[in-house]
Formats: C-alpha cells, sequence, structure tokens
C-alpha cells in the first residue's frame, strides 16, 4: 500500500480510493470546463468569458452553475420512460468513471494496475455509448433519438481507429498495462541516448494523430460532434435533460475528455513519468507525478479543444467515410510497420 | 408599372447532381416507415419563427414544408392607417438587419409621387447608409452560416464586424438598429464631423474581415465539404420561384437592380462589379455574399470621395400630402429584390401598400431545394439561402 508506509489494510484503502475517484472526475470536468470551455474558447473568439463570479477570471461560474442545476426542478418529460430516462445519465457518468480507475498518476498512485489497462480503459469508456442511446430512447424526442442513432452509429465506427492507434504502442512497449507502458517510455533511451526518455510519440506520431482524431469522435466533439449538433438537432440526445441529469451528462463529457487526454498522455507522451536518466527519487515522484501527468494531458487537451472551437462540423456519411476509408486503412499499415520494425530492431 | 426581369445564363448541371431527388423518390415508392419532423418554429437554424415540416426516411428529407406567419405583424395593413413620414418606422422592421434599406425604396415610391428629387447629397448619404447596411448584414451572414455548418468562432466574429459598422450607423442616425433617418425629399440630419474618417478606417478594418472569413471558412475543406454541390438551384427554377438578390446570383445570373434595374440613389455615378458564382450550391451563396461584402465596402470608399456638398433636404410642405396616383420602386437589398406598390388617393396616407420583400419569395423555393437531402444539409441550405423572419412574415 502506498499511503506513505503505513498499512491501513484493504478495506479503508478502497474506502479511500473511491473517495478519491468520486472527487477526481467531477473536479477535473470542473478543470477543464473553467479552462477551456469558458476562458480559451471565448479568448478565441475575441471576448473575455465570464469575468465577474468568485472575483478571479470568474472562476467561480461553472460551481455556481452546478449550485443551480442541482437546485432545478426535476422534469420528466410527458411521454418518457421514465425509468430509462433517469438511468441514462448515471450509465454515462459509471463509464467516465471507470475509465479513471486505470489510470496511473504516479509510481503507485492509481487504483487498479490492470494487466490489460489499455483494453480495459478502452472497453469501459465506449459503455457511455449504452447511456447516450438509453437517453435518447427514453426522452421520446425525435430530436433526441436522431441525435442517440447518430452517437451509436459514430462511436462504433471510432472505437475501431482508436484501438488500432492503440495497438502500436502496445506492440513497442510489449505490454499493456498502463504502468507498464509508462515505465518503458522512461527508463528506454533513442538510440542510446537517455536525455527525454522515449515517448512513443516519437515513432507512433501516426498513432498518436490517429488516437486523438479517433478521440475526438469519441467525445463528440467538433468536427464530429454530429449526436449533439446544435444548429440541427438543438442538443441531440441531451434535449429533453435539465437540472442535475445534465450536469451528470456535462460531468460526463469533461470528465471523459480528461479520461482521454491522460490515456493518450500516457500511452504517447509518457505518463507522470520524467526520464528515469534525470535520477529523480520514486519517493518525490509520487508527489510530482500528478503534476507532470496534469501538465502533459493539458497539453493533450489543447489541442484537442483547439480543434473542436475551430473547426466546422462534417455530416454523417462523410464522417462514416472518413473512419472506414481513411482511419482504418491508416492504422493497419501503422501496425503492420510497428510490428515489422519491432522484429527488425 | 415596370419591372425588371434577369436573363438567364446557360446551366449545366454536372451528371448526377440532382441524384438526391431520386434517392427521395425511392424512400417513397419502397414505403420505408418515415418520420415527421418540426424543425421550428423554435430551432436554432430556422433564426426566428419559421416552421419546417420535414417528412424523414432515416436522415433524408422525402418533403419540407415551410409554414409561415408565426411573426405576421400586419404592416401592409397598418401603413393603411398611418401617415408617410410614420411609415418608415414600421418598415423598418421588415428586415430587421438592414433596416434603412428598407426604407429607401418606400420613401423612394413616395418621393415620385409627389414629384420631389432629394438633393445630391442626401442621395449620396442615403446610398452609404445603404451599402453600410448590406455589409452589417452580410458580415453577420459571414459569421452565422459558419455557427450553422457548426463552427462557433466565427460567428462571434461576424458579430464584432457587424458591430464596427452599426457604431458608424449609430453615429449618423442614433439608431443602431432601426434608424428611420429618412424624410420625404431627403434626410434628418447632415453627417457628423469626423464621420467621414472614421468610415474609411472601418471599411479597411472589413476588408481585412473579409479576407479572414475567405481563409478560415470558406478556405476550410470541411466547410466546402459541408456546402460544394448541396442546395443546387438551377437558374431557370430560381427565378420561377421569384428568388433574388445573391441567392440567384450564386446561380449564374448576372442581375443586380443596383446596375439593371430602374437608375436610384447613386448607383449610376459609381463603378462596381456584379459578382456571380456559376455553380448555384450553398458554397456559391456564401461566396457571392463575401465578394458582395467586399464590393459593398469599395463602393462606401467611392462614394465618400466624390460626396458632394450641399443642403441634405428638399423644399418639402410642411404637412405632406401625396397626390393621387400609383407608383412601383424596387430597389436591390441585401437579401434580395425588394418592392413597394404605393397606391395613393391624395390623403396624408397611402390608400394602398403592397411589399414585395426578398425572403418570402427566396424561401418559397425550399420544398423543391430540400427533396432529397440530409437534415445536416437542411441547416445549411436554410443558413446559405438567409432569410429574415420578419422579411417573410411582415
Amino acid at each position: 500500500m502506498w499511503t506513505l508506509g503505513v498499512d491501513i489494510g484493504w478495506g479503508a484503502t478502497l474506502t479511500i480510493k473511491t473517495i478519491v475517484i468520486l472527487a477526481i472526475v467531477p473536479m477535473t470536468a470542473l478543470v477543464f470546463g473553467y479552462v477551456f470551455l469558458l476562458k480559451m474558447m471565448s479568448h478565441m473568439q475575441s471576448r473575455l468569458g465570464a469575468m465577474d463570479p468568485g472575483g478571479f477570471h470568474g472562476w467561480f461560474q461553472l460551481i455556481g452553475d452546478g449550485i443551480k442545476f442541482i437546485q432545478k426542478e426535476d422534469v420528466y418529460p410527458e411521454m418518457a420512460d421514465r425509468r430509462v430516462f433517469a438511468l441514462a445519465p448515471v450509465v454515462v457518468v459509471i463509464s467516465t468513471f471507470l475509465t479513471f480507475l486505470v489510470i496511473p498518476a504516479g509510481p503507485d498512485i492509481v487504483v487498479r494496475n490492470l494487466d490489460v489497462g489499455v483494453f480495459y480503459a478502452l472497453a469501459v469508456s465506449s459503455l457511455s455509448v449504452v447511456g447516450v442511446l438509453m437517453a435518447g430512447w427514453a426522452s421520446a424526442n425525435k430530436f433526441s433519438l436522431l441525435g442517440a442513432l447518430r452517437a451509436a452509429a459514430q462511436l462504433i465506427a471510432y472505437e475501431l481507429p482508436l484501438l488500432l492507434a492503440v495497438v502500436g504502442v502496445v506492440i513497442q512497449a510489449g505490454t499493456m498495462s498502463l504502468q507498464g507502458i509508462v515505465g518503458a517510455q522512461a527508463s528506454k533511451g533513442i538510440f542510446g541516448w537517455h536525455g527525454i526518455g522515449f515517448p512513443f510519440a516519437l515513432t507512433q506520431f501516426v498513432g498518436f494523430a490517429l488516437f486523438l482524431v479517433a478521440a475526438q469522435a469519441e467525445l463528440t466533439q467538433t468536427p464530429f460532434d454530429m449526436p449533439v449538433a446544435e444548429s440541427e438537432l438543438v442538443a441531440g440526445y441531451m434535449v429533453e435533460y435539465t437540472g442535475f441529469r445534465f450536469l451528470f451528462f456535462f460531468i460526463g463529457e469533461f470528465g471523459t475528455a480528461f479520461a482521454f487526454a491522460a490515456i493518450a498522455a500516457t500511452l504517447f507522451l509518457g505518463g507522470w513519468s520524467l526520464p528515469a536518466s534525470w535520477g529523480i527519487d520514486p519517493g518525490v515522484m509520487r508527489f510530482l507525478g500528478p503534476a507532470v501527468l496534469f501538465g502533459k494531458v493539458m497539453l493533450v487537451a489543447f489541442l484537442m479543444f483547439w480543434v473542436r472551437f475551430t473547426y466546422p462540423r462534417l455530416r454523417e456519411d462523410q464522417l462514416q467515410a472518413l473512419a472506414w476509408k481513411i482511419l482504418i486503412p491508416i492504422g493497419l499499415v501503422n501496425i503492420l510497420a510497428t510490428a515489422a520494425l519491432k522484429v527488425a530492431f | 408599372m415596370s419591372t425588371t426581369t434577369p436573363n438567364l445564363p446557360d446551366f449545366d448541371l454536372e451528371p448526377g447532381a440532382l441524384r438526391h431527388l431520386a434517392a427521395a423518390q425511392m424512400g417513397v415508392e419502397l414505403d420505408t416507415g418515415d418520420m415527421i419532423l418540426n424543425l421550428g418554429p423554435q430551432h436554432p437554424a430556422t433564426h426566428g419563427t419559421l416552421r419546417l415540416v420535414v417528412r424523414l426516411d432515416g436522415e433524408r428529407v422525402i418533403s419540407a414544408d415551410p409554414v409561415i406567419g408565426y411573426m405576421h405583424r400586419g404592416y401592409e395593413k397598418l401603413t393603411e392607417f398611418r401617415t408617410y413620414p410614420q411609415i418608415t418606422t414600421l418598415i423598418n422592421r421588415i428586415d430587421w438587419l438592414s433596416s434603412f434599406a428598407n426604407e429607401v425604396p418606400f420613401i423612394d415610391a413616395a418621393e415620385q409621387l409627389m414629384g420631389i428629387e432629394a438633393p445630391p447629397r442626401a442621395r449620396y448619404i442615403r446610398t452609404i447608409l445603404t451599402e453600410l447596411s448590406r455589409i452589417a448584414t452580410f458580415v453577420l451572414f459571414l459569421g452565422e452560416m459558419g455557427l450553422q455548418v457548426g463552427a462557433l468562432t466565427p460567428a462571434f466574429y461576424g458579430f464584432r464586424d457587424r458591430e464596427h459598422v452599426l457604431n458608424l450607423i449609430e453615429a449618423v442616425t442614433g439608431g443602431r438598429f432601426h434608424p428611420n433617418f429618412n424624410r420625404i425629399g431627403g434626410l434628418k440630419d447632415d453627417l457628423p464631423w469626423g464621420w467621414v474618417n472614421e468610415t474609411r478606417t472601418v471599411m479597411g478594418k472589413i476588408l481585412d474581415a473579409c479576407d479572414t472569413f475567405e481563409d478560415l471558412v470558406a478556405g476550410n475543406e470541411i466547410f466546402e465539404a459541408r456546402t460544394r454541390s448541396i442546395g443546387i438551384i438551377p437558374p431557370e427554377i430560381g427565378a420561377a420561384y421569384g428568388v433574388s438578390g445573391s441567392n440567384l446570383r450564386a446561380s449564374g445570373v448576372d442581375w443586380d437592380l443596383r446596375r439593371d434595374g430602374k437608375p436610384y440613389l447613386a448607383y449610376p455615378d459609381i463603378d462596381f462589379k456584379v459578382w456571380t458564382h456559376t455553380d448555384g450550391d450553398s458554397f456559391a451563396r456564401y461566396w457571392v455574399r463575401l465578394q458582395e461584402t467586399r464590393e459593398s465596402a469599395r463602393m462606401v470608399l467611392q462614394l465618400l470621395d466624390q460626396l458632394p456638398a450641399g443642403p441634405i433636404k428638399a423644399k418639402v410642405p410642411r404637412i405632406i400630402k401625396v397626390p393621387e396616383g400609383e407608383v412601383w420602386t424596387e430597389t436591390e437589398n441585401p437579401l434580395g429584390q425588394m418592392g413597394y406598390y404605393v397606391v395613393s388617393k391624395g390623403a396624408t396616407g397611402p390608400f394602398r401598400v403592397k411589399i414585395r420583400s426578398a425572403s418570402f419569395s427566396n424561401v418559397s423555393i425550399l420544398p423543391w431545394l430540400l427533396r432529397g437531402l440530409f437534415v445536416p444539409d437542411v441547416v445549411t441550405v436554410l443558413a446559405s439561402l438567409y432569410f429574415i423572419l420578419g422579411d417573410i412574415d411582415r
């Protein structure tokens, strides 16, 4: 157990871990919502965004919004399937929570270091599509239904390039455990030079680009935001949701964005680790690790949100064509090349 | 009553360009279950209260029927109970994005009936303000179109540039949206001090902004993929439905009332190019409006250089009574051809006014245009036709 050398037993550890995860997911959604949605987007659009709440650059805005959402009346549409309608946002948020379980933030700061960590993360992250379908169907709204069906088609199409992008890293690292992948990047060197370790983004740049594109589609962000396309479907599967159920979707959206950015940072940029050659004590990394990971996550997320705020939206058939005709072939070629080089070197 | 009609060019459709019509027909024949979707009256894409009843097969549109009238305010009837100077207040609110341009043809009609001509300086200032309101309308369109295609950011740039122009209009007229500045025989006031130089600066900004829009919106691959060969209006069909303005010019019809109509304002005195595009699709409509924004900015600069001195108002009687008669005036407004048919019986107000507004006719082509498209394309086509609800419902 990593709790500063004190053995506190599995029950207490589990409780602590649960509380930490429960606190962290809304926190990440808050940070992303504030930094990117409120501030970065505003500045890219030649405006300031929220400035008053909290006194300093509107930092309190989202917390205030959250409090407002909780106070709202719990509204069900008249024709809605009430139970499914209520359950849908929970399913989406659960998928987000589950994804966080395997993301390592330090040498032993991880809820569960699964041997099939990558596989697990991608599997549970696609659970959210079930929640989205439930939301769209149970709302008894035509816009919701269209949005949900779009989301389902889109998430299935982009699951594949996402997986193919990751396979290259797995081949190179020789492990599917996220901790193992982090370790491989920290300890290896580039042709004997150990200055910056060996972030896989250097060799797997194709995979990195694929991962970012596919993650953008998984997160239903522009240019792949047809499921929530506000100029066409008003808000897609979220049309009928208000109050704290909408808050759940919000947390799910931005929490998952954080999770995907964290997975990308872990797989391609070395995760929480600093290069082993810098000789930083593992004890220090316990405290430094989360900060390093956070920095890398913000970097990846900046790229993702930059695209989100600048690009127009594709059409559903164009999106499918992009996935099946371009991204998947590129992913397959990338795997072939990686495997061949792995054998050669 | 004389009205001009456009000469239609030859128009070659690419083979298969209207394939989606056949696909829609197939959906009907195979009788797959369809769904009726109400786009509007409250929907972000219909910017206002247009309602589209769309029959869908999957996401493909089988038929689309625009339902209008949610904003009908009865202006044609109201004008019969107002005096001529009062009516400009009403017609300001027809196309609220370019209010000043609405006043011009009506005032023109009244002046023609009374046999008064506005002094040259007034005509020039009217022309400048008309072109400014054209710019204010179009820069908003340039951003708004991005928004409808899914890019959030251009809309804010559109509003920013519109703000510059609205400030200019406000400085002259005192009103940002509804200037109500025209008087029969001239204008209410002269230009304020320093306005001419300020306008020159702002026109520079607008020209820069047009370059930005050309690079960032029209030059974007996804934007092109979403708008090219979508919503093609062949010229003869467009003309048959009464589509006018930039929408018709985007189909290759070289027809602009500022040049081809009965001479009005100061347009005969200045050089300008009438932009056309050969494709007739959503992209062409965007491109044509982009070029026309530039052209308008250049026209304003030209008008400022030639601005004559002199009075801004002709001699008019204190109580305006318009002699008996009928007159039809039409102008090239930002949204298209706008006309007033004014019948006077010699009273202080008109006996009957028929308002021909551009958006009403532009929207009438929607049932023809939307068949066979996908729902996302419905939104881009609506955005590219660029209608104002007040201009449809009056």
